[in-house]
């Protein structure tokens, strides 16, 4: 199936202050694959991510989504086969009511009437949201808000979903009840996150960025126990890798 | 920042309101906003020196709020709170309209007093009937309703996004706000300096939102065209609504019930 490949191919990015966000990043993501993008703060996660769906342009480089380029002409139906999910779900959510906000992407896909209703409840059920369809936006709480606007994306059918550190802000519950989700999803996933542990759990291959480059490309099993790689990235191990310091700490003193 | 929290609380107290479900509540919207229009403009129309002919109006407002369970001292203190402005527009009328008017014994009223306390009623009827209408329909709905009356997209959309974001920046504006005066212990800080990149700074951060808010839209398909749900229909109820409050302003605009009823009275006696 090549249709849900993405290949970005030397992509370099210069923001109009001078700052160069990405140096020269090449990788190929296939269909089906969860894949976690890691670097520390500034390392050019989040610019990255948003030239996947054509937010931002490239100063150099190209990005295929499936078998087209990401241009201005083709930008429409990347946007449909890439559900992107902001890090900030306030920005996301921009509509009067969780309904609105839901029905707006296939609104603007043309759908009307019953099939529009069935995709929103299809999209709000996923999520687990239904009885929040009528709330507004600002009455949600985080989770809640998080689900809703994982939903906004789901409603556009995407085959590929890009999310900007899904599990930020979140308390533990509602951080496993987001990764739950994550985990059942079978579209090829892309994720930035700094909760590691997250990354281990949900992506069988993690790309670490340094820089603005890529420093690493593999299974996440093993760049996490690269201690070298870690440190020269500001990264650490993720929790559940490290075993228990009380454990050890009470096994020294017997 | 107690102000701001205080007014946002109010707002949202409002759309709890609105979320009630009477019959005035399940009314189309567009019935409710016509029908307050009609009745703003029957208010508002009346003669400067008119004050008895307004009296029958407060019918509407009182009605509303009864059918509607809407409380009515939280609705009397959002008009008071518009008392200031209000004063502040007629204050002048007694000392520039000196033109004896009415005479109650020895004392004379003049012109001026008399245009002033019209302009207070008329602002209490008319700041009373929108805060009904927004508290029986909701903000969305009532932007909604006027879109469909032919408001051009782009008044409604910008009011829609307001209301939207006025929770989400006052709050931000509210916690930097607060970040200031913790570190100012209790001084006035470096006064108006502060401020001044307290705002610059809010603005910029507002530019970068809603420059991420058009992202998202831009990533769900977003082509400058606003797609809306269609509300329920205009059945009968609404129109039994509309018409049965519009003949009755009509008729209270064009005939002034108490000076009739006086006279009626005044001559059922002599």
């Amino acid at each position: 199936m090549s249709h849900h490949i993405v290949a970005v191919k030397n992509l370099r990015h210069t923001y109009p202050d001078g700052t160069v966000a990405i140096q020269d990043i090449s990788f190929t993501i296939t269909h089906g694959e969860s894949v976690g993008i890691i670097g520390a703060n500034g390392a050019g996660k989040s610019t990255l991510l948003h030239h996947l769906n054509g937010t931002l342009t490239p100063t150099g480089g190209s990005i295929t989504i499936g078998n087209f380029p990401v241009t201005k002409e083709t930008l429409p139906s990347i946007r449909r086969t890439v559900g992107m999910v902001f890090q900030n779900p306030d920005d996301q959510l921009f509509m009067p009511t969780v309904y609105d906000d839901v029905a707006f992407g296939p609104l603007n896909l043309g759908l009307r009437g019953e099939a529009l209703e069935q995709c929103v409840s299809n999209a709000l059920a996923a999520v687990g949201a239904e009885t929040l369809r009528h709330k507004p936006p600002y009455n949600l709480s985080g989770g809640e808000k998080k689900r809703v606007a994982i939903a906004t994306a789901l409603a556009m059918s995407p085959d590929i979903l890009v999310m900007d550190e899904p599990t930020s802000g979140l308390d533990p519950y509602a951080r496993r009840q987001a990764m739950h989700l994550l985990a059942a999803f079978s579209h090829t996933r892309i994720f930035t996150s700094h909760d590691l542990d997250m990354v281990l759990e949900l992506c069988p291959r993690v790309i670490v960025l340094h820089e603005g480059v890529v420093v690493a490309d593999g299974a996440a099993i093993e760049l996490f126990n690269d201690t070298e790689l870690l440190e020269h990235c500001r990264l650490e191990q993720p929790l559940s890798m490290r075993g228990c310091s009380y454990c050890r700490k009470l096994a020294h003193i017997r | 920042m107690s102000t701001i929290t205080t007014a946002l609380l109010d707002l949202k107290y409002l759309e709890i309101l609105a979320a009630g479900d009477t019959t005035i509540h399940r009314l189309n919207p567009l019935a409710k906003v016509l029908v307050t229009l009609l009745f703003i403009l029957c208010v508002i129309s009346c003669n400067r020196y008119e004050l008895t002919a307004l009296l029958p109006f407060f019918l509407f407002p009182i009605a509303m709020i009864a059918r509607a369970n809407l409380p009515p001292l939280f609705i009397l203190k959002k008009i008071i709170l518009f008392l200031p402005f209000i004063l502040l527009v007629g204050i002048f009328n007694p000392v520039f309209d000196r033109i004896p008017l009415v005479q109650f014994g020895s004392l004379t009223v003049s012109g001026g007093w008399i245009s002033f306390l019209s302009i207070i009623i008329r602002s209490i009827l008319t700041v009373g009937g929108a805060f009904v209408l927004i508290g029986t329909t909701g903000f969305t709905p009532t932007c909604q309703a006027l879109r469909r009356m032919g408001m051009p997209q782009v008044f409604t959309t910008q009011l829609l996004f307001l209301y939207r974001y006025i929770f989400v920046l006052a709050e931000e504006a509210g916690r930097t706000s607060l970040a200031r005066e913790l570190r100012s212990c209790g001084t006035k800080g470096q006064g108006i300096e502060s401020y001044r990149s307290l705002i610059g700074a809010l603005l910029l951060r507002t530019w970068g939102r809603a420059e991420r808010i058009h992202d998202a839209m831009l990533a769900r398909g977003f082509n400058g065209e606003f797609h809306r749900v269609q509300s329920n229909g205009f059945g009968r109820m609404e129109i039994i609504y509309c018409f049965g409050w519009s003949a009755l302003f009509i008729f209270f605009r064009l005939t002034n019930i108490p000076l009739v009823l006086g006279n009626f009275i005044t001559g059922f006696f002599a």
